[in-house]
């Protein structure tokens, strides 16, 4: 029985904790039994079911968000060992191999509504704000839709798999309080919008909503988001290109209209 | 779609979302969505995709809503490919089709295998469109400051607001971030809220698929249908947080199942050669292959790992596993990136292994629900449904409208592959305009009724939601899931028997009770609480089970996903029929009960309507599913096979007849 019981790995876990939007935060420790191929959602579940923090304390279980657990809903987005990243495809095995704490946190760059989620809908205001769809004439049958080649879906593909999880504006020292920078995905989905056959034909609106002030100028070419991002998404092309493309503008724009 | 095809129709709309819309369980559909285009000139047509898909779902499916299905889905695909989906393409710039099960035609749209993704972001998108335009009034002149759409996302689904004569004139939501409790008036609600697979516990869905919406709506009374056909997925990765879909989509391109023939092989799956291996789908059903619809092929499975112990040998344990290869290494690794890259990257990210040179360990895994909230259409004089009809997707409660995975339309006894984007599609472009419809002929419109009605409402959901977070007894509602999930995992799922049925009826009861002596692990007010949120979700998850399990136990026969040994075979004279369940509630100390009825009336529009729990199969004539047989799916599909699937075909139409 000891020995079964010496064999039976722990998972440390140190959790910052926030009662609500507009209180401070503090730590709880936890400590949970190991799984084959556990995650870090799989040990907040674990938490869930006994949320005992160490030291023998029955307390609230960790608040957190969650929904598809094989990252593409965008939803888990956490701080783990000081890295922003999905907790989902964060396992525990490679984050902790020997044992070690696993400190989670909740993102910075986006307000706090408990424990470790934020609100990101900042985020999808910003997909407004740039007018992120193609300009649809309506949904009844207009036949087939624009021829397209390989080269241009391989392009746009990769584009479209951004999940709004914030990972790339969370890592970007130019998104900060005092700064109005609308961040790496935003713009990135101007260029997926221009590059689309249709949606190109409204270029031009769409370039406006980055261009001036916490528009893609205001990229400090840090290139943290293109380290961070988990669906491998060109960012920093992406700025590159919409900025190439603005900056036509902004010097011929009054000659094209 | 459905508020799409509304604002399109000149009606607001206000959109309720669990979670932000973007991160929906949609966003797990891999594989495509199914249209018969025919670019590859095979002879594929909309009247085959019909016949393929009333086969593959064991003929429990109404056939018209299917027609109406098949006919439009090229005109769906064309649609949302200029919407901007980064559909793949042919060479000549044109979309390209993929194979999936229970066809021998390429017929599946795709954007690499995250499909479901693209499809959902392109409707987000376009949503997200309406929510910057102003309503117009009749003279069409802009309302300033009312857009016509109000999104709610982050908000949960707590009852139906119906009046006295059971007319549907609103919701109660909860806004998560704050647990305010509201009542909002609306002419007319639909439903979209997706599966209950998370009653199964660990499956492919997501964690916010509990069906609590479908489960409080039907306890409000709408019908719920066919609950006991769920399907399950053969090829998921084993996990202990969730068990991850690999996509059909992984065969459709040419994958593989096998064991091998050895049950003690102790070599790794790549050095495993040919000869050794047993292709047991390939060989047993030279027709369809390893692409025979989900029920057969996690079945075969099943019984591979259960029955004959032949799973995947390890060494370390000792024993087989359940887990058979599922091998796409033989395929060039330009099309694995081009067309499967994104599951792939799963299968990588969380097994660990290179699924590119090392054939993947897969088991069948719970998937989608076949049945769901019961849903109306009306019938056209050419087979398929009147389009504008406000009968279409009409739940039995006036008002209540439904649409996507909640439904049970259009899947039968089986779902085929890549038919379940198409449905929430199609779903959704008929759900718009039958609001628009059922919203004319009203008399009195919501904002017609004394606003009495929504405040009792919502102090009524006020009082059940204080009560919760006053529980304080020592069960621990994940727990409870727990063993929900496993109860209904072992024993109501791929192989069923009424022995044991009848315990998970017992061991749901049990739960039940249970439920009632929870402590709620969160007591915070005024904040985001997922434990009293959860706690709700449970108890309607606990009288979903108990419709899913009793339906089983009451359907002797075998059909589709339902498969009972001791009635193996498909019985058309008794059971050719809908399972209709009404919630009759606990009273006069008689607990929770489900009701089954063979008719029912409702009203709508004006009109009264009979319904019964016969099957319309006035299109395709019921026969038995011979997957054995290429092309014995469709009998229109005769003249593109060559002449040895003609041969097979005629056998089966013969057997069929004696039937």
């Amino acid at each position: 029985m000891n020995v079964r019981m010496a064999k039976q790995r722990i998972v440390k876990l140190r959790v910052k904790r926030q009662d609500g939007p507009n209180s401070s935060a503090y730590w709880h420790d936890f400590e949970v039994l190991w799984q084959p191929q556990m995650n870090v959602i799989g040990a907040l579940m674990e938490i869930r079911r006994r949320p005992v923090a160490s030291g023998g304390q029955t307390v609230t279980p960790v608040v957190w968000e969650c929904v598809c657990l094989e990252e593409v809903c965008g939803s888990c987005t956490m701080i783990i060992n000081g890295r922003v990243q999905q907790s989902c495809s964060a396992l525990v095995d490679h984050i902790a191999p020997d044992g070690e704490t696993i400190v989670l946190e909740p993102m910075t760059k986006f307000p706090v509504v408990r424990d470790l989620v934020v609100d990101r809908s900042k985020m999808f205001d910003d997909l407004k704000r740039v007018k992120a769809w193609v300009q649809l004439d309506g949904s009844h049958a207009l036949g087939a839709g624009p021829r397209q080649s390989q080269r241009t879906q391989e392009q746009a593909y990769p584009l479209s798999r951004c999940m709004t999880c914030g990972c790339c504006l969370e890592a970007c020292p130019q998104v900060n309080a005092g700064s109005a920078f609308i961040g790496p995905a935003a713009i990135s989905q101007v260029r997926l919008f221009n590059l689309h056959p249709s949606g190109e034909m409204h270029e031009a609106e769409r370039l406006d909503t980055v261009m001036g002030a916490g528009g893609v100028e205001d990229c400090g070419k840090a290139q943290n988001c293109v380290e961070v991002c988990p669906k491998e998404i060109p960012l920093v092309d992406s700025i590159a290109a919409v900025g190439r493309a603005a900056t036509k503008r902004m010097l011929f724009g009054w000659l094209l209209g | 779609m459905t508020v799409i095809k509304l604002c399109e129709a000149g009606v607001p709309v206000d959109l309720f979302s669990l979670v932000p819309v973007k991160r929906s369980h949609s966003v797990c559909a891999q594989g495509g969505i199914n249209a018969s285009v025919d670019t590859k000139g095979e002879g594929d047509s909309p009247q085959v995709h019909l016949e393929e898909t009333v086969y593959g779902g064991d003929f429990l499916a109404n056939q018209p809503p299917v027609k109406g299905m098949c006919d439009a889905a090229p005109a769906i695909v064309f649609m949302l490919d200029r919407m901007g989906v980064p559909f793949n393409r042919t060479a000549e710039g044109l979309l390209d089709f993929r194979r999936f099960g229970g066809t021998l035609f390429h017929r599946t749209a795709f954007a690499g295998a995250t499909t479901g993704q693209q499809l959902l972001y392109a409707l987000d998108e376009q949503v997200r469109r309406w929510e910057s335009v102003d309503v117009e009034d009749e003279r069409g002149e802009h309302v300033p400051g009312q857009r016509m759409v109000r999104k709610f996302e982050w908000w949960d689904f707590l009852a139906l607001v119906n009046d006295d004569e059971g007319i549907c004139r609103g919701i109660v939501a909860q806004d998560l971030k704050t647990m305010a409790i509201r009542a909002f008036p609306g002419e007319a609600v639909c439903l979209a809220t997706g599966g209950c697979g998370i009653i199964f516990g660990r499956t492919t869905n997501s964690v916010i698929n509990t069906g609590t919406a479908a489960s409080a709506a039907y306890q409000q009374g709408a019908c719920y249908a066919n609950g006991e056909f769920i399907q399950v997925h053969p090829t998921a990765i084993p996990g202990t947080d969730k068990l991850r879909l690999i996509s059909e989509s992984a065969r459709g391109e040419g994958g593989r199942i096998w064991v091998p023939r050895d049950p003690r092989e102790r070599r790794s799956g790549r050095e495993v050669p040919e000869s050794a291996r047993d292709y047991f789908l390939e060989e047993k059903y030279p027709g369809y292959g390893n692409l025979v619809p989900r029920d057969i092929a996690s079945r075969e499975l099943f019984k591979k790992c259960f029955h004959a112990e032949r799973g995947v040998y390890n060494a370390k344990s000792g024993r087989n596993e359940n887990e058979v290869y599922l091998d796409v290494t033989h395929l060039p690794r330009e099309v694995l990136r081009k067309k499967l890259a994104g599951v792939l990257e799963i299968y990588k990210k969380f097994a660990g292994e290179d699924p590119y040179t090392n054939p993947m360990r897969v088991f069948p895994a719970v998937h989608y629900s076949m049945g769901g909230l019961w849903v109306d259409f009306e019938r056209a004089a050419s087979g398929s449904v009147v389009m504008g009809s406000p009968r279409n997707q009409a739940t039995n409660v006036p008002g209540l409208y439904a649409c996507g995975e909640v439904d049970y339309q259009y899947h039968g006894a089986n779902r085929l592959g890549a038919n379940s984007l198409l449905s929430c599609l199609w779903g959704g472009m008929v759900t718009g305009p039958a609001i628009a419809a059922y919203r004319k002929s009203l008399t009195r419109g919501a904002w017609d009724m004394p606003s009495s009605l929504f405040e009792k409402a919502e102090r009524r959901e006020q009082r059940k939601f204080s009560a919760i977070l006053a529980m304080t007894g020592n069960e621990n509602p994940y727990v409870l899931h727990d063993e929900l999930g496993k109860a209904m995992l072992v024993d109501c799922t791929i192989e069923r028997d009424n022995r044991t049925l009848a315990q998970v009826v017992v061991k749901i009861e049990e739960l039940d009770e249970r439920s009632r002596r929870v402590g709620v692990t969160d007591t915070a007010t005024g904040v985001m609480n997922q434990g009293a949120q959860f706690l709700r979700h449970l108890c309607n998850m606990i009288v979903l089970a108990r419709v899913i399990a009793t339906g089983a136990r009451a359907r002797d026969e075998s059909r589709g996903a339902h498969f009972k040994p001791e009635f193996a075979q498909r019985d058309d004279a008794t059971w050719m029929r809908t399972t209709l369940a009404l919630h009759q509630g606990a009273a006069n100390g008689t607990p929770d009960a489900v009701r089954y009825v063979r008719a029912f009336d409702y009203s709508l529009a004006g009109e009264r309507i009979r319904v019964t729990d016969d099957v319309d199969v006035s299109l395709v004539r019921p026969r038995t599913r011979k997957y054995e047989m290429a092309g014995a799916a469709s009998e229109a599909a005769k003249g593109g096979l060559e002449s040895g699937g003609l041969s097979s075909l005629g056998d089966a139409v013969q057997t069929e007849k004696g039937v």
